[in-house]
């Protein structure tokens, strides 16, 4: 039987995922925007930048967090005057669940911008539609698909993340521990594997539909791409 | 309408520099593929900004440099139909119609939807898909869309090039039609001669990034006869036929003209080539052909080789070309009376 921690790790978990896409939307947005659209000099650079956490070891990820946001990291001094406190509480998870994940939504999103023909943003504009409003009018529904795809994708990612959150945010029960993090406790304590194993199924049953919802997204795009 | 143009811009090799004024609801803006009808365009519709110029629309300024003055597109009321129809995929029939006619500010609303969908035969279409529509439905669609944006002026940008010359010719009147009702000026921008000759009255000719002339879309058409090797196109507008002997008979100049095919009530346009006519200096008895048609010489216009008759039969005027050599021959001068052989045949309805 699930206990309450168990029940609040499934729960931050889901929390974490949800917050970490709601909060990257906007800027994956703007960033797949830009990748896909815009011409300038480092352009090379940016795309490295945005898809390293794809290829880093989540714990150099967290390590890095943890450099910048720890008690005497970087950014220390700032988040001491603005009274924050972001190591080892949840939102740590939050943003090392944002900086792993969104490559993935950036990647979604901008293959779907770029399979707009940028011709119908001149349209609009020329049809009355202010910059604003042809983003909100035509860029944003026509790449929906790929934003729901990539938010699917990125909150998948992030029900998974252990390494970097585990830096970052620690393994409090019931304040900082995620569902990989709860597993992990049960499986190094003796007698714990009929608990891992009963959350190992929550996670495949949560990642199954998530990962169903993402599937289903891709296929409509494909078929109504080739009906168009 | 009046239209104030002047404009630089360099892009790579590429540098346009333009300066025209135009006046009348039916320009054209004429010239081969890279001469920088499409960046006119772009300065007039706002979406490329010039380096240098200035372009008015009846007195209001759009872009001057000097005064730091460029309206963004929205702001401009200039409609623009490209090639292709660039139709909102996530939208339907009715909801591309109604884009620009809910972006445009209620009191210059001229145009209503109703209208737009009658005049272009959309009515059945409205629920539907863009995809499941025909090329031709679709054009018509991004038409009607930017009409009822109620443009000051509508760009037309080879909006037939990609259709092909059936298409085309069901889609000219469509134009025609809706413009005069309407009565939106618009801008005409075609490589194609004979495109221009059916949309517009005023052409300014284009050539390498500058203007080259503004004339009469007629007088183009005559100057340019022979290049390229096309025969020029006579374009004859003609109507209510009598039906005789199999073959349809229109009034025209004075006389009547016998063509197969045609018969359509109402008037019709028939495209006659140069090359299709026969001139003989003195009546020839009996012939095939089936219109004799007595005319008088003009003038003539020499090309490489072969020479362009200008006739006149009663008060219309057509072209006939003949070898050099044969212009000699026949001692043709303006003046001089003469009679042209057309078969019924060598008409072709293309309005």
């Amino acid at each position: 039987m699930l206990v309450p921690t168990d029940y609040e790790a499934i729960l931050l978990s889901l929390k974490v995922g949800a917050a970490a896409t709601l909060l990257s939307l906007p800027a994956g947005f703007a960033v797949a925007g830009l990748l896909a659209f815009g011409k300038f000099r480092g352009k090379m650079a940016v795309e490295i930048v945005v898809n390293l956490p794809l290829t880093l070891p989540p714990v150099v990820v967290g390590y890095l967090l943890l450099l910048l946001l720890g008690e005497r990291g970087v950014l220390a001094p700032l988040l001491h005057a603005l009274g924050i406190r972001l190591i080892f509480t949840w939102k740590a998870a939050v943003i090392a669940s944002v900086v792993v994940g969104f490559p993935l939504l950036v990647r979604a999103i901008r293959i779907s911008l770029e399979a707009i023909d940028p011709a119908l943003v001149k349209v609009s504009r020329t049809l009355g539609a202010t910059r604003r409003d042809a983003l909100f009018s035509i860029l944003v529904p026509l790449s929906m698909r790929g934003i729901l795809a990539g938010a699917s994708l990125m909150f998948a990612r992030s029900l998974g993340e252990f390494g970097a959150t585990i830096l970052v945010a620690g393994n409090m029960p019931g304040r900082t521990q995620t569902l990989p993090l709860a597993i992990y406790d049960y499986a190094a304590a003796p007698g714990g594997e009929s608990a891992a194993g009963l959350l190992c199924v929550v996670s495949v049953a949560i990642s199954v539909v998530v990962l169903f919802f993402h599937e289903w997204l891709s296929r409509r795009a494909v078929r109504e791409g080739l009906s168009g | 309408m009046k239209l104030e143009f002047a404009a630089r811009k360099r892009l790579g090799r590429f540098e346009l520099d333009a300066s025209f004024t135009a006046t009348g609801d039916r320009i054209g803006l004429f010239g081969p593929s890279g001469s920088g009808k499409s960046s006119i365009v772009g300065a007039l519709a706002g979406l490329v900004a010039p380096d240098g110029g200035r372009i008015a629309l009846d007195g209001e300024v759009l872009f001057d440099r000097a005064a730091g003055i460029d309206l963004p597109p929205d702001r401009r009321r200039i409609a623009v139909v490209f090639q292709h129809p660039h139709l909102f995929p996530h939208l339907d029939v009715e909801g591309n119609l109604r884009y620009g006619y809910r972006r445009c500010p209620p009191q210059f609303r001229r145009i209503s939807p109703e209208l737009v969908v009658e005049a272009l035969e959309l009515g059945p279409f409205l629920s539907r898909a863009v995809r499941h529509l025909s090329g031709g439905e679709q054009q018509r669609v991004s038409l009607g869309r930017a009409l009822l944006s109620s443009p000051r002026l509508m760009l037309l940008d080879e909006p037939l090039s990609a259709l092909d010359d059936s298409l085309k010719y069901r889609i000219i009147p469509f134009l025609r039609k809706t413009f005069d009702a309407f009565g939106v000026p618009f801008m005409f921008i075609s490589h194609s001669l004979l495109e221009m000759r059916l949309m517009t009255e005023r052409v300014v000719v284009l050539e390498r990034g500058r203007v080259a002339e503004e004339t009469g879309a007629e007088a183009l058409a005559v100057r340019r006869m022979g290049a390229g090797g096309a025969a020029y196109a006579n374009l004859l507008r003609l109507s209510s036929p009598r039906m005789r002997n199999g073959l349809s008979v229109y009034r025209w100049g004075g006389g009547e003209l016998a063509i197969s095919g045609g018969g359509r009530p109402g008037e019709a346009v028939f495209e006659l080539s140069s090359r299709d006519i026969i001139l003989f200096r003195n009546h020839p008895g009996a012939i095939s052909a089936r219109n004799l048609l007595p005319c008088r010489v003009v003038r003539g216009h020499a090309f490489d080789g072969r020479t362009g008759i200008e006739l006149s039969c009663g008060d219309e005027r057509i072209i006939a070309e003949v070898m050099r050599e044969t212009a000699e021959e026949l001692d043709i001068r303006p003046g001089q009376s003469i009679f042209a052989a057309i078969k019924a045949s060598a008409f072709r309805e293309i309005l």
